[in-house]
């Protein structure tokens, strides 16, 4: 593709990062791009307010409302809406529902694409080789050996690779017990893994 | 580009590293390595595919092992250099002078207009979403195979869809189109759908577990009608 020579891989250490980001934050504050106080107020929003309880707050609004799931399952982004919930990496989602003969699991094979708006900021693993590279190949033993989710053949997996900007995320089903207790309880037990799909809600 | 980006159905990487409690970030220089996605963006250095592309042109070997974040900065970084606001010997040199002097403090700038738009950007978004007059050439229950060629540059043609057939399970509309606007082409929409794979489709009888589909999104340039069918929608 290109003629100019590659630099030999220099892994640097956790100091050297910190000063190059440094470096480039200053170049960029003086450049009049950026300021310290965007990132303080952008990362406050996904250590604060943008998280799985958010995701967790569709969940139990579809398990207690029929015409909601309904609507979340067609319109997964304009239903979110309707919570005051949505924006970026999540302007188109696509919400895919677990029953008792489907498994949905999400991935990203070719980057981290995630559903910030009701997941928040994806965790490492998502975002490591590991699981992108074996969830698409091995989805049992992923969820087996990696997560401790042992399906039986008869349930279907299906893995969905977000590989364009659509937006998928789980519907995990509603465990057994919880009958009499309230949306917001409900929203309590939903755990971020049973939304990505690589774990289930436990019953209460 | 055949990239070790491409990740799906590689061996040999072993367990996925849970963390248990995982904090959000792992190091202060994460918050500032995430936070500075947004203001580049803005300044116009990249667009979200050509983001990708730009940590996909990481060094193989660099790109598997370093942080996560750090490929955040190294787009920052690619593009920031590219468009001329950013000259790599003032990133080197202030390396070294932050490396040598990791509390020293940072320029101070206040901008409200920035403030407003990194809250008006995460509530709104930033669609993908084009409108087009083109007509989709795919429906619903159509069987389509992915073109098995290896563009160079950006695109989402993950190797392991390459020349397998399945079958399209939706159809979303027209979309940014990542094979032009990563390369620097402008969005050229095309349209998305979800293509389903059987897993003995993708890995082989021998290899494939029971049971199981994948489902990837593709744009319509990658595919073509499988052998013996017609796209229906034409």
């Amino acid at each position: 593709m290109s003629s100019t020579p590659i630099q030999p891989p220099s892994i640097r250490t956790q100091e050297e990062i910190a000063a190059r980001v440094k470096a480039l934050e200053a170049i960029m504050i003086e450049k009049g791009i950026m300021t310290t106080e965007a990132v303080d107020r952008l990362t406050e929003i996904y250590e604060k307010e943008v998280g799985p309880q958010l995701g967790a707050a569709v969940v139990a609004k579809a398990w207690t409302d029929p015409e909601f799931k309904e609507r979340l399952l067609s319109d997964g982004t304009g239903t979110c809406r309707e919570l005051g919930i949505g924006g970026l990496q999540g302007e188109d989602m696509v919400v895919v529902e677990n029953t008792e003969t489907v498994h949905n699991v999400i991935v990203c094979t070719l980057c981290s694409c995630y559903p910030w708006p009701v997941l928040g900021l994806p965790p490492n693993w998502y975002k490591g080789p590991e699981y992108r590279a074996r969830i698409v190949r091995e989805p049992r033993k992923v969820l087996r050996d990696d997560f401790g989710l042992d399906l039986p053949d008869s349930v279907e997996v299906r893995v969905w690779d977000s590989s364009s900007e659509m937006r998928y995320w789980v519907l995990p089903r509603r465990p057994e017990g919880t009958d009499g207790m309230s949306e917001r309880a409900l929203a309590g037990i939903v755990t971020r893994d049973s939304m990505i799909g690589t774990g289930v809600v436990p019953a209460p | 580009m055949n990239g070790v980006h491409d990740l799906g159905g590689t061996d040999g990487l072993g367990p996925v590293p849970v963390e248990k409690d995982e904090p959000i970030w792992h190091a202060d220089w994460e918050r500032a390595a995430f936070g500075m996605f947004s203001m580049p963006f803005r300044a116009g250095f990249f667009g979200v595919d050509q983001f990708r592309y730009g940590i996909e042109q990481m060094h193989p070997a660099v790109y598997l092992l370093s942080p996560y974040y750090e490929h955040w900065m190294h787009a920052a970084e690619h593009y920031g250099v590219e468009k001329g606001v950013l000259d790599p010997a003032d990133i080197e040199e202030r390396t070294r002078y932050y490396l040598e002097n990791p509390d020293a403090p940072l320029p101070q700038r206040s901008d409200p207009e920035l403030l407003e738009f990194v809250n008006a950007v995460v509530s709104a978004g930033a669609p993908a979403g084009r409108e087009s007059d083109k007509k989709a050439a795919f429906a619903v229950g159509d069987r389509v195979t992915v073109i098995d060629s290896s563009p160079y540059g950006h695109t989402r043609r993950a190797r392991y869809i390459r020349g397998r057939t399945g079958e399209v399970v939706l159809a979303h509309g027209t979309f940014i189109y990542p094979d032009s606007a990563g390369n620097g082409h402008g969005d050229a929409p095309e349209h998305v759908y979800t293509v389903r794979f059987t897993n003995s489709e993708l890995w082989g009888d021998e290899a494939a577990e029971p049971n199981g589909f994948v489902y990837f999104d593709v744009w319509e340039p990658y595919i073509v009608p499988a052998a013996g069918t017609e796209g229906s929608a034409a």
